[in-house]
């Protein structure tokens, strides 16, 4: 079991960095029309919902938004066991700005598997990351586009991401497992 | 999947919950299917050999193109163009085609408890794609999947398996993992054609259609396995058809949302009617396309993990 050892986004704070990160996604695409939001499973697709509803608030309407569950592209398979898969529902991303959207960026392991993913199910004119907490420590030469929060971690640490319609409320915490065996997210 | 759990040489592997892991996985194997591009990396550089000491179109091409979706190399073997024509014994050839590589062995061969012979000579994962009359674990789960999309769920259904029980694997391995799933399994047969034993599946016999035909929610029809009878089990075909047909006057006193299915090769005529096997009633090409999606998630989940399981 993980200890809490601090809490490091409120539900204000959540919101805030949710609306300036939905605000550079259309002053950087100049406006949304041409944006489909990706959500990688779980969480980056329930984050992708809420910057869904805030480009609906600032432009009028909703981009369309996708699920992607990236299991089987994963480097780790063989090391890891075959872990569950779920659904993945991603609208057709030809000739749009594909943005990926994600809870926590850590290695980028994950970002690679969604890359090699979205190139399966289609041909994006670009591809973009929105995150929405960057905690370093990168095993990838890859960059997020859009921040939520930089939070400087220790590789030990656990980072969690609350949802509201999962955990009753919004925010991002920092555990620490007990002593050694630290195992990332 | 529990860790022990290294191979599938009978339904009765799997406990409820593996069931149902293997189904919820398999809806998510089959969007992959609905593609443009049928494939996802996850067994790149694994080797799955489908070693068929008996015909098969439907099951071999099955399993072949749900191991190609996800990336492992297929190899074909066939009794009849391999060194099994010369004598050698299953042993052997286990060995052979582990030396050569094999992660998994799809096996599919006439006599029953093979698939359990050859995952006591090898570390490959077996996986049992028809043994003789014994079990088809497969083409269970394909069916409780295929049921259960188009049922919600597979709780409290009525499911008659008709035909030649005795000699139907298909039927051993529905029966069984039917009943596992809480559904409620009638086996429907001439007398000669119930194996002793069958309510130890949890089932109950009966040797007339008609008393149960309006009830069943699913009418699950078998071939006469003629190959597999030694003497003569049925005064005449037309006599089966009499009785046990699905006819198109018993099409027509079916429940109005009762589904119809075969494993087929279907013997129009001797089990069913030419038009009921075309009615929209019959799920028999559901059943063939969910093959794929449910095979490829038992693949993934046996051989995904296995470096880990060996580690550990």
């Amino acid at each position: 079991m993980t200890t809490l050892k601090a809490r490091v986004m409120e539900p204000d704070d959540f919101r805030r960095a949710t609306t300036r990160v939905a605000h550079e996604i259309v002053e950087r695409n100049q406006g949304a029309s041409d944006v489909v939001l990706v959500g990688i499973r779980t969480g980056g697709d329930l984050w992708a919902g809420r910057i869904a509803t805030e480009i609906e608030r600032i432009e009028g309407k909703r981009p369309p938004i996708g699920s992607l569950d990236i299991t089987l592209y994963r480097d780790d398979i063989a090391q890891r066991g075959p872990l569950p898969v779920e659904r993945t529902e991603v609208p057709d991303l030809n000739g749009r700005v594909a943005v990926l959207v994600d809870d926590v960026f850590f290695t980028g392991r994950t970002v690679r598997a969604a890359l090699d993913a979205i190139n399966d199910l289609g041909r994006p004119r670009a591809i973009q990351l929105a995150v929405l907490v960057d905690r370093g420590h990168r095993e990838l030469p890859m960059r997020a586009d859009y921040v939520g929060k930089n939070l400087p971690t220790s590789a030990r640490e656990n980072v969690r991401v609350l949802f509201e319609e999962i955990d009753g409320s919004d925010g991002v915490e920092i555990h620490e497992p007990p002593r050694s065996a630290a195992e990332g997210q | 999947m529990r860790p022990e759990v290294k191979h599938l040489l009978s339904i009765t592997d799997l406990g409820r919950d593996e069931i149902e892991e293997v189904l919820h996985t398999a809806a998510s194997f089959e969007a992959i299917g609905e593609r443009e591009i049928k494939k996802v990396p996850t067994l790149r550089g694994r080797t799955v050999v489908n070693l068929f000491y008996e015909n098969s179109t439907r099951t071999r091409v099955s399993f072949e193109i749900a191991a190609k979706r996800l990336s492992a190399d297929v190899i074909n073997v066939s009794s009849s163009a391999s060194s099994v024509e010369k004598g050698e014994s299953l042993r052997d050839t286990a060995k052979t085609l582990r030396a050569l590589g094999a992660d998994a062995i799809v096996l599919r061969h006439p006599a029953s408890g093979a698939p359990a012979l050859l995952a006591r000579f090898t570390d490959a994962v077996v996986i049992n794609a028809g043994d003789g009359s014994h079990e088809h674990p497969t083409q269970a789960l394909l069916d409780m999947y295929t049921v259960q999309k188009h049922f919600g769920s597979l709780e409290g259904l009525r499911i008659g398996i008709i035909g030649d029980i005795a000699h139907s694997r298909v039927a051993r391995s529905g029966a069984l993992g039917f009943s596992r799933m809480g559904a409620r399994v009638f086996v429907i047969a001439p007398p000669t054609m119930i194996p002793v034993g069958v309510r130890a599946f949890g089932c109950t016999e009966l040797t007339e259609l008609d008393p149960v035909l309006g009830q069943l929610d699913v009418v699950y029809l078998l071939r006469l396995q003629r190959e597999r009878h030694r003497e003569p089990l049925l005064p005449s075909e037309h006599e089966f058809w009499a009785t046990y047909g699905l006819t198109r006057e018993r099409l027509v006193r079916l429940k109005d949302d009762a589904v119809v299915m075969h494993p087929g090769p279907m013997n129009r005529g001797v089990e069913i009617d030419w038009d009921a096997a075309e009615s929209s009633a019959t799920l028999v090409e559901a059943q063939v396309s969910a093959g794929v999606a449910v095979r490829m998630a038992l693949i993934y989940l046996l051989m995904g993990g296995q470096a880990t399981a060996e580690v550990a």
